[in-house]
């Protein structure tokens, strides 16, 4: 029960770049425990590090020191068992959507399992995120909301133990976007998902978290607060607006951001 | 007159180059390609005037540009005795060498035809041979950074010495003028084809290479499914510049090497003082080398994806 619980595990992570003005301290004393099947939004200014430690726990970049466990092993490199849904989508525009996710399934299912077998689970992938009618599609003749989903559908096509999100709706606009909070709350609810995802949206972290974390200004930013959100499942968009719960959340995570963190725009 | 000489194999091949046209291509062979396309689509389409702005837009520069070429020849021509013949000479002339193209007297006397395809069989032997090195070895030295420090130095020094610096290197090793000539296209069209394909090979977009590496992707599936169609636009621009250039210089080899090919063709007839004929090679090449640039260039466009392109 112990792995449950700490399913991921951020113990004094510190992350520094060196950069030709010398080294630069991104993030310090970051420690974070996320329990299995929690969504956990990290929320912050933009530059504040968020992206930077969503790759830390993505293990496209190691730590400068400090360690990060996942199921009770260290994260030394990337791996399917953590996908992660990018920023800008990026899948192949020479493959189809179908090949963009079967290229995935292939890589963690080819091994143990048959190629109809294989074919069934990205289709059921690009169902999941009803994109069937656009799986022979490529990334160039779907719009943008569409290549995200197929993005999803790779990540979850995995059937990864965590899921990483960085900002994935952030280029959307903002009925796309909302059309896509939803869907992801119910593939959530219905896959039972390890999530954390990055954003810079108050509504969409307090829709979709169980725990924000609240991270401070840069350079050397650290996690400044931790909000629980006890808001019941399954959430339902319109039905919150009004809910006393969810307002206070949103207060409180407003009131972090944009007076006590207040962004300090940098000298352009 | 003349002017008929090179421009009906350009009219063979200005149907194509719709595609090309999107396409950037070197100044020379846009202006050539685009009056027969534009031409065809107005008669279709617009009424009269339209269809004379269109004609003066684009068939009379370039035919204008054809005639200034004729009047700068035939003035050369005309003043004094310098032995450049007239073009209307020249025309004469080409009929003749064209009305037998094949014809075979012995292996110093054969027609155009042969001579040409002899230096296009060169060509692809050193091209194809410089392609299977040079694309593997540009794959390698993109990829991994200790071999495009190892080699970037010999590269960087080799690449600007003139092909033909090499050619009795050739003869020394292969003894013999022909695949010395070879040799000499091999090591001239290499160095594009080894820079370009590496510089693709390094401007993948990390977000690609960040999508194999939390997929785990095999070395041969990132090659097959990231490597490859992302560098395939880069790796084309270097086989164009290699093809290019190993057409400059098979002339110029084939001069020194002697046997059958238009640069053998070229001072067989300086030493004949048959400056017809030369002038009748310079077309030819240059017409040789424009289809070469087209069907490269229209390949080219077949197999860039539309996101890979901006």
């Amino acid at each position: 029960m112990i792995a449950a619980s700490r399913y991921i595990e951020i113990q004094g992570v510190e992350q520094t770049f060196k950069t030709r003005k010398g080294n630069f301290p991104a993030l310090r004393e970051i420690n974070l425990t996320v329990a299995k099947g929690e969504f956990v939004t990290l929320i912050g200014h933009s530059g504040c590090g968020k992206s930077t430690l969503l790759n830390l726990i993505a293990g496209l970049t190691t730590p400068t020191s400090g360690v990060l466990l996942c199921a009770d092993k260290e994260i030394a490199g990337p791996g399917p068992e953590r996908a992660v849904v990018f920023q800008n989508h990026s899948l192949l525009p020479w493959l189809t959507c179908f090949e963009n996710v079967y290229l995935a399934v292939e890589r963690v299912f080819g091994a143990t399992e048959n190629k109809a077998r294989l074919k069934a689970r990205t289709e059921a992938a690009l169902a999941l995120v009803g994109l069937t009618p656009a799986a022979q599609k490529r990334p160039g003749e779907i719009s943008g909301g569409m290549k995200q989903r197929v993005g999803i559908a790779r990540a979850l096509s995995m059937e990864p133990k965590v899921l990483l999100m960085d900002e994935p709706f952030g280029a959307l606009d903002a009925l796309t976007r909302a059309k896509l909070q939803d869907e992801l709350l119910e593939i959530v609810a219905r896959t039972h998902s390890t999530v954390v995802m990055v954003t810079h949206d108050v509504d969409e972290a307090v829709l979709l978290s169980d725990r924000i974390v609240m991270l401070t200004n840069g350079p050397a930013a650290t996690i400044g607060e931790v909000l629980r959100v006890d808001l019941p499942r399954p959430r339902q968009r319109v039905a919150l607006a009004d809910n006393p719960t969810y307002q206070q959340c949103r207060k409180e995570v407003i009131d972090f951001l944009y007076t006590r963190q207040t962004h300090v725009e940098k000298v352009a | 007159m003349v002017s008929a000489v090179f421009h009906t194999p350009l009219e063979a091949v200005a149907p194509t180059p719709v595609a090309a046209a999107t396409h950037p291509k070197p100044a020379m062979a846009a202006p050539l390609a685009q009056p027969a396309v534009e031409t065809t689509r107005q008669v279709a389409t617009s009424p009269w005037r339209e269809r004379f702005a269109g004609f003066f837009r684009s068939v009379l520069p370039p035919l204008l540009g054809l005639g200034f070429l004729v009047l700068v020849w035939s003035l050369v021509a005309g003043t004094g005795n310098n032995g450049i013949p007239t073009p209307l000479a020249t025309w004469t002339q080409a009929v003749g060498v064209f009305s037998d193209p094949f014809y075979q007297a012995g292996p110093n006397d054969q027609g155009v035809g042969w001579n040409v395809l002899m230096s296009l069989q060169r060509v692809a032997v050193g091209f194809g041979l410089a392609a299977l090195v040079g694309i593997p070895a540009g794959f390698a030295i993109g990829r991994f950074e200790f071999l495009s420090r190892m080699f970037n130095p010999i590269i960087s020094l080799l690449r600007p010495v003139s092909p033909l610096a090499w050619l009795p290197i050739g003869l020394l090793v292969f003894k013999g003028a022909n695949p010395a000539a070879i040799w000499t296209i091999f090591i001239c069209s290499i160095w594009p084809m080894i820079i370009n394909t590496a510089v693709g090979v390094q401007r993948v977009p990390q977000d690609y290479m960040n999508v194999a590496r939390v997929l785990n992707l095999s070395e041969w599936k990132i090659f097959t499914k990231i490597l490859f169609p992302s560098v395939l636009p880069y790796l084309l621009t270097g086989v164009r510049l290699a093809v290019g250039t190993a057409w400059l210089v098979i002339v110029a080899a084939e001069m020194l090497t002697g046997g059958v090919g238009i640069g053998f063709w070229i001072w067989d007839e300086w030493n004949n003082l048959n400056v017809a004929s030369i002038i009748i090679a310079i077309f030819v090449i240059g017409i040789v080398g424009l289809v070469l640039e087209f069907g490269l260039i229209k390949m080219a466009t077949l197999f860039t994806y539309e996101e890979v392109k901006s």
